[in-house]
């Protein structure tokens, strides 16, 4: 029987459940399809911003970009995730899938969601964006599209949590589960709580769509979709966080600074994340001052610190692990003799400081009710979230596939050269497409706007600065360079899975997993491999940054109203 | 050798909690669902109509 044969692999002496490799692997190919999918909907969304290229006409602009936000936000990410709580509960505890059956249903109805979507969006009668807002109504096969895809995903959390069940059960780990696996579980909690929010929503929201239901409220509407749509993105960071510290220990071995700390800045994951979905409700008349400061800046500034705990403990474990060996010169020699040329390490560090510097600072500052209204629903709402989860989550996600062509579908890598440079043409792409978005939506270019230009609008008309065409301009170039980078990912890793020159059971020439650092490296020169200068530089610079930027948009915003 | 009651009752307490994926299931989905869902329907629903 497949579900209780193992495979172990011979680079990383991982054990591999027969349905669970197979799971994993359908879970990553579906996830890079929507990804190629979506991403060259990116790229027509950036070219129609682009005010002087202009792409699209307005109908088209719109259903593309509905198309676009799902495709990359929902569907690439979550069908990877799913891989990910696979491969963190199966593969890490190494026992078998429980309910592989199951799993299998919850991926067909995921497939058909997102297949079922994007032909309903594509007829042109679905362009109401990813928002989705009533009472702008969509085909009623758009809405029970997403309930699929939510049950389908949903399915997949509980399998993850059964398997954990199996694993202890059957006894095949001991005392707490690994760190990676914790975060897997943070992130699944997270998953539950957004799909039956959706739930919650989009049922009501199917139902009027066919007349069953007279109305649906625009406010409830609002508040409980952001429920759904911000927490998938916070599922994300917990993914991604996970991935991060699974990185560090397979590059160089090392092993967290501190399990307790990290351990406890996942929990204020799990207690407080969530509720940061009520920032985009800064300026809804419905719900008063207190829910808004509570929810976004008092009890969200706990997972905010969680956050900056794993921004400093990611590369903390990571520098003490290459001073403890050897590694030990000046403040930054761990850094320079990384390995940068590995697209598993690149990647992921461009995402760690992408995330950390343009993504967590700018959702501070769109956090605070009194700045957010310098820039509520401009185009740096789209310029934060490219950082956090295009930078931070899908670079990651990127950069562990690199990783697992070779160690999960036993196929080497082919170009080899390009795979080198991929993290750094996309990474570059995707940090000039958040910069220049936020500069656009600093200069109060609207989101979601086909023509800042207000052509064919019967004479509405408003001047926006000759800066904010520049912007979008930038933004543009900068779209094109992502799409090479995301195009360069795509054709490496089909062409690897299809061409790659098959690995069987032969072991690899290079090291594929790190030797774990062990308790006397660490405690050799005096122990003094847990000092880490240089993160701590790292993260002065960030906290300056920080405060810098913070009050500089209280400045902006004294300037709005002039005292007299 | 250590009794095995003993033994559990020195795990601390915050070990035990985040240890245990089905708690903090409850806790992850009730605590969002309380401060944002909950409070922020309450507020709406209230809204005079007139």
């Amino acid at each position: 029987m497949a579900n209780t044969t193992f495979r172990t692999c011979p680079d990383t002496g991982l054990k591999f459940n027969g349905a669970t490799e197979s799971l994993l692997k359908a879970n990553a190919v579906a996830a890079v399809v929507f990804l190629l999918i979506g991403g060259f909907y990116g790229l027509l969304v950036g070219l129609t911003r682009w005010q002087a290229v202009h792409l699209l006409g307005a109908q088209d602009f719109y259903m593309v970009l509905t198309a676009h936000g799902l495709n990359v936000l929902i569907f690439w990410i979550i069908f990877f995730e799913i891989a990910i709580l696979y491969f963190a509960s199966s593969v890490l505890l190494g026992c078998r899938l429980a309910t592989p059956k199951w799993a299998w249903a919850g991926f067909a109805l995921m497939v058909i969601g997102a297949v079922m979507n994007n032909v309903v969006v594509m007829q042109g009668q679905s362009s109401v964006m990813m928002t989705s807002y009533a009472p702008m109504e969509a085909h009623p096969l758009f809405y029970l599209s997403l309930i699929l895809f939510a049950v389908g995903a949903l399915i997949g959390c509980f399998v993850f949590f059964g398997t954990l069940v199996v694993a202890k059960s059957e006894k095949t780990y001991e005392g707490s589960v690994p760190l990676v696996t914790f975060g897997a579980i943070t992130a699944a909690i997270i998953a539950v709580f957004t799909i039956v929010s959706g739930a919650i929503i989009l049922l009501p929201t199917f139902l009027w769509s066919v007349g069953l239901v007279g109305e649906i409220d625009a406010l409830a509407y609002r508040l409980i979709w952001w429920a759904f749509g911000h927490s998938s993105q916070q599922i994300n960071v917990a993914a991604h966080v996970s991935v991060w510290y699974a990185i560090a220990a397979i590059l160089f071995g090392a092993r967290p600074l501190s399990e307790k700390v990290s351990r406890t800045a996942f929990f204020m994951y799990i207690l407080f994340l969530q509720i940061a979905s009520a920032h985009h409700l800064l300026v809804d008349p419905g719900v008063s001052s207190n829910f808004k400061m509570f929810n976004t800046s008092y009890a969200m500034y706990l997972a905010v610190m969680a956050s900056m705990v794993h921004g400093l403990t990611v590369p903390g474990s990571i520098e003490a692990a290459q001073r403890a060996r050897g590694h030990r010169a000046g403040l930054f020699t761990w850094l320079r003799k990384a390995p940068w040329g590995n697209p598993v390490f690149s990647g992921m560090f461009i995402s760690l400081v992408g995330f950390g510097f343009l993504g967590g600072i700018t959702g501070v500052v769109m956090g605070a009710e009194q700045i957010n209204l310098l820039v509520h629903n401009t185009l740096y709402v789209p310029g934060h979230f490219h950082a956090t989860v295009v930078v931070g989550t899908t670079l990651t996600f990127m950069a562990l596939t690199y990783w697992l062509v070779p160690v999960l579908f036993r196929r080497e890598i082919i170009l080899k050269g390009l795979a080198k440079w991929q993290p750094y043409l996309f990474g570059l792409g995707m940090s000039g497409v958040s910069l220049f978005l936020m500069g656009a939506g600093t200069l109060g270019v609207p989101r979601r706007h086909w023509d800042i230009g207000f052509a064919a609008t019967g004479g509405v008309t408003h001047e926006f600065p000759a800066a904010a065409y520049t912007m979008l301009a930038l933004n543009g170039m900068s779209v094109i360079v992502a799409v090479i980078g995301g195009a360069a990912f795509c054709v490496i890793i089909v062409g690897s899975l299809l061409f790659g020159k098959k690995l069987g059971d032969q072991k690899m020439d290079e090291q594929w997993i790190a030797t774990p650092v062990t308790d006397e490296e660490y405690a050799a020169d005096g122990g003094s491999a847990y000092a880490i200068p240089g993160t701590i530089v790292l993260a002065m610079i960030f906290f300056i940054s920080f405060a810098l930027y913070y009050f500089i948009n209280w400045k902006y915003l004294a300037e709005t109203w002039g005292i007299s | 050798m250590q009794d095995p009651i003993e033994e559990s009752e020195q795990i601390p307490m915050m070990q035990k909690l985040l240890d245990n994926p089905f708690l903090l299931l409850f806790i992850g989905v009730a605590t969002p669902a309380l401060l944002y869902l909950v409070w922020g329907l309450a507020e709406i629903f209230t809204i005079p109509v007139r």
